[in-house]
């Protein structure tokens, strides 16, 4: 089945915070968006990629990449990939930008 | 009382003598040091690389001002000396300050040689001796372009060096025919000389100045043949003169430099002389391995231990430019007497000239390889006899095959030199080593002072390290920085941010050279504790360097729900509180409500964006039963009720909690406060607890129930609540400043060993300092739930969860 990708706002991006996470519910799928220091956005599902799970919300920014809050996970950004030595891999989204506005391909 | 010591000078030398000193004899003198720069003792070696770009100022300080705080020493830099009244047994400086002595060392060092030739005196020409010359340099190097540099000697070579790299054109005028000519033979010095050109120097050899020419400033110079060059900087490198007028004025004896004997005692009673201003035997040195010599004969003679009398010593050299690999000591020329074993690969420009008289070893001279100097250097030193030995085996340790480096040092005899500045062997390192368990190269520095002045000999610690602990080496540990992103130690992390006085995290992963930009979650934590434990003066904590935990304010549960745990002082709490809290876990359906470890409630289960408002209805401050802080303090019941109690245990627990809750710590801090030895508050296993007997306290510290346990040891036991508090702020303090982030106190205190936490805490002077640093500390605090309430800033940023819904 083809599946169609819909672009969604978000969020107004003057009101992301800095090197913090912002969690999105968006129908109901747990997303969540960091405003990394170079000034872009990144998306990536609000989902530990660790077995035991957890979220990423509150994980600690550095450059393009996460670490886990729970699990201590290096995770990055640009492509949802768990570093080494550790594995796994979350959900990465397309954002665009467009004036103030941040979207998502979902 | 004390005896009192005063020393005129602040130079390496001065200062590592009194290092020795303290090491002997810590409390024996009040030591006062005068230095007419306005700098703590700095690396003077490591000029050249400063002017050459690969350090900083602050990289070269050896004892900043925190040393001098933390020994007691009275420092008067900038302030100069003028007299000494020898009847008043008094030193007068140039503010007319007045101190009084039993002893007095003189450590004045030398100057650079001025050449008394007309224009001397003009702007733009300076020596190379100090921080303020490198300073002087690096300026004008932004206006000028040529520079002249006379003296083709040591450090000539390395000021040219340095200002070539500032991007300046130099001259280097040198009288002799021939560079570094007291060093090297003919051979060596134009292989040198050759390097140096291709590198951009330019040379002017047997060229005498005659004049240096210019209006106010120095536009040129000329020379006794006539000829001219022009330049817009002098550099004058033709020697250094010892320092002596003020022991002239006084009338100690002065020849070259201030007349010692082997002890380093002038011809005055109670008044000594150490260091380039001092002239043994009728040597004046200038290079630092004899100096460091002399300071540990003079010191061990301060403290009264018995010791060898110095005796003079030969001297090797090095040139610290690179692509320029020289040693050289003792003769260099050849006579009647000598034969020399010459060695000249023209090839791979590499020399070697090992000059024997009397089958021993005279002289060497190594170009281009220099890794069989230490070895050879000892021969010389020693004395050895050669008769039996090949050409091919002096000239190299494991023939001409070569060995692997850890064979190299297998080779090396224990009485063999590694470190030459501070005459350290290798036996002495692989001693320290054993005995002090030391793994990293600092380590050995700090106990034995090898590889701490020009640091060439790092890489041979290095390799003794290895040999010496075998698999146990971890040469990928060969530094183990604090994470990562960094080769640094915390030390050298809380050092720099002292030293560079760093203000945030982002500046001191810049300054520092972090390999991720951003750092990691090991590093940017602590950074930011490091920088709160320092700046304890309104440092603005950085709430994105803290992990999730700390962030909230709340335990982040394994399915990403959140725990709250709202203060409850010393365990007690009201009917009222309890009702309040049965509410809030009602209102808000919260799934678990516990009793936690540590005598509180706890409400399990919470979802994050709830978080705001279940505090502000519940009005109670946090727990911070997620902090790197005070979590609670355990009491027992105590002698309000118990029949046992011999103590007013939770008035003392309530106290305690009140003062300290919030405080940053390394780790986790927990106390125990129990009003008798029957320790229901299990005091015994806290990082800090308290047991009531009869007239007062038993105050244990680093005990541990968790993961290693282990059972507090006794610190004191003091009459009064008010003494405990002093105390327990006191140790806190104290842990926070010397702890690695993460350490809790119980290795920390195996780390510090208790009789030195003992000895600390038992001054009531470092007592009242380090509760006076916690007091600021505990100012800049505030209550974290309610500032989430009323911030909708901080709500907005981390409580809030948006949704977005599209049809």
């Amino acid at each position: 089945m083809q599946t169609t990708k819909v672009r969604i706002k978000v969020a107004d991006y003057d009101s992301l915070p800095e090197r913090a996470g912002q969690a999105v519910t968006v129908n109901g799928e747990k997303i969540v968006l960091f405003r990394i220091s170079t000034g872009d956005v990144k998306a990536v599902e609000n989902r530990s990629p660790h077995r035991k799970g957890g979220t990423l919300a509150d994980a600690l920014v550095s450059g393009k990449f996460i670490y886990c809050p729970v699990y201590d996970l290096k995770i990055s950004l640009e492509d949802g990939k768990v570093q080494a030595p550790d594995t796994g891999e979350v959900k990465t989204y397309e954002v665009e930008i467009i004036e103030n506005e941040v979207f998502l391909q979902i | 009382m004390k005896k009192k010591l005063v020393m005129i000078g602040n130079g390496m030398a001065g200062v590592r003598t009194i290092e020795e000193l303290l090491k002997l004899q810590p409390e024996g003198y009040e030591i006062t040091i005068f230095g007419n720069e306005p700098h703590p003792n700095y690396n003077r070696i490591m000029l050249s690389t400063v002017l050459q770009g690969d350090k900083s100022i602050d990289d070269i300080i050896m004892n900043d001002w925190n040393w001098y705080k933390s020994n007691d020493i009275q420092l008067f830099a900038g302030e100069e000396v003028v007299e000494i009244d020898k009847e008043k047994m008094q030193v007068i400086s140039d503010q007319g300050r007045r101190v009084d002595y039993d002893e007095l060392i003189i450590a004045t060092g030398s100057s650079s040689f001025i050449l008394p030739v007309p224009g001397s005196d003009k702007k733009g020409v300076v020596g190379f001796r100090d921080i303020h010359d490198c300073e002087m340099m690096i300026k004008d190097s932004k206006r000028y372009k040529k520079a002249a540099v006379i003296g083709g000697g040591l450090l000539g070579l390395e000021a040219a060096r340095g200002l070539l790299n500032l991007g300046m054109e130099v001259d280097i005028v040198h009288l002799m025919p021939h560079l570094m000519e007291r060093q090297l033979d003919e051979t060596a010095s134009g292989m040198l000389k050759n390097e140096l050109e291709t590198q951009g120097m330019n040379f002017l050899l047997e060229k005498q100045t005659a004049e240096i020419l210019g209006e106010e400033r120095v536009t040129g110079l000329r020379f006794s043949d006539g000829t001219e060059i022009q330049t817009d900087l002098v550099v004058m490198a033709v020697g250094i003169r010892p320092n002596v007028q003020l022991a002239k004025d006084s009338g100690i004896y002065v020849n070259r430099g201030i007349v010692v004997n082997d002890y380093m005692e002038t011809d005055m009673h109670n008044i000594y002389a150490v260091g380039e201003c001092a002239e043994h035997r009728e040597i004046v040195y200038g290079l630092v391995a004899p100096l460091y010599e002399q300071g540990k004969v003079l010191a061990a003679k301060l403290a009264g231990t018995p010791t060898n009398p110095y005796e003079g010593t030969i001297c090797g050299t090095q040139l610290k430019v690179s692509g320029c690999d020289l040693f050289s000591a003792g003769e260099i020329g050849d006579d009647e007497g000598t034969k020399s074993i010459k060695v000249h690969n023209e090839f791979d420009g590499i020399y070697k000239k090992i000059v024997i008289r009397d089958n021993r070893i005279a002289g060497i001279v190594l170009y281009g390889d220099t890794k069989d100097s230490n070895r050879l250097f000892r021969m010389l030193t020693k004395r050895e006899d050669i008769s039996g030995m090949t050409s091919v085996s002096i000239l190299e340790a494991n023939g001409c095959c070569g060995g692997g480096e850890a064979g190299d040092v297998a080779a090396m005899a224990d009485d063999e030199l590694v470190c030459g500045c501070n005459g350290v062997t290798k036996g002495t390192i692989v001693d320290a080593i054993r005995t002090n368990e030391l793994t990293t190269i600092d380590e050995v520095g700090g106990c034995t002072n090898a590889g701490r002045s020009c640091g060439r000999c790092k890489s041979l610690i290095s390799d003794i390290l290895a040999y010496t602990l075998g698999d146990q080496y971890d040469t990928s540990a060969k530094k183990a920085g604090i994470c990562g992103c960094t080769t640094l130690s915390k030390d050298e992390v809380v050092a720099e941010i002292r030293g560079k006085g760093l203000t945030n995290v982002r500046e001191v992963m810049n300054v520092l050279g972090w390999s991720q930009e951003e750092g990691c979650s090991k590093c940017r934590p602590a950074i930011n504790y490091y920088l709160g434990m320092v700046h304890y003066e309104g440092y603005k904590d950085e709430r994105d360097s803290r992990l999730v935990n700390e962030k909230v304010h709340a335990n982040i549960q394994k399915d990403g729900t959140y725990s709250v745990v709202p203060r409850m002082y010393g365990g007690v709490t009201t009917a009222a509180d309890l009702k309040k809290i049965a509410e809030v876990a009602e209102k808000y359906d919260v799934p678990l409500v516990k009793l936690t470890g540590g005598q509180r409630i706890g409400l399990f289960g919470v979802n994050k964006e709830d978080l705001p408002a279940m505090w502000e209805d519940l009005g109670m401050p946090s727990g911070y039963a997620y902090g790197k802080t005070l979590r609670t303090v355990k009491t027992c019941v105590g002698e309000k009720f118990c029949r046992f109690g011999t103590q007013d245990s939770m008035g003392l627990g309530i106290e305690l909690e009140k003062k300290f809750e919030r405080l940053d710590t390394p780790h986790k801090v927990k106390m125990g406060v129990s009003a008798c030895p029957r320790n229901c508050a299990e005091s015994g296993i806290k990082d800090i607890g308290f047991v009531g007997v009869d007239g007062g306290w038993e105050i244990y510290i680093g005990g541990n129930g968790g993961t290693d346990l282990r059972a507090a040891d006794l610190l004191d036991t003091v009459k009064t609540k008010d003494e405990a508090l002093e105390i327990t702020g006191a140790y806190l303090q104290y842990y926070r400043e010397t702890a690695a982030y993460l350490e809790r106190t119980a290795p920390w205190l195996e780390r510090m060993g208790l009789e030195h936490v003992k000895e600390v805490l038992a001054d009531a002077n470092k007592r009242m300092q380090l509760n006076e640093r916690l007091d600021k500390t505990l100012e800049r605090y505030n209550e974290p739930w309610q500032q989430a309430i009323s911030d909708n800033g901080i709500k907005e940023k981390y409580y809030q969860v948006r949704s977005v819904s599209v049809e």
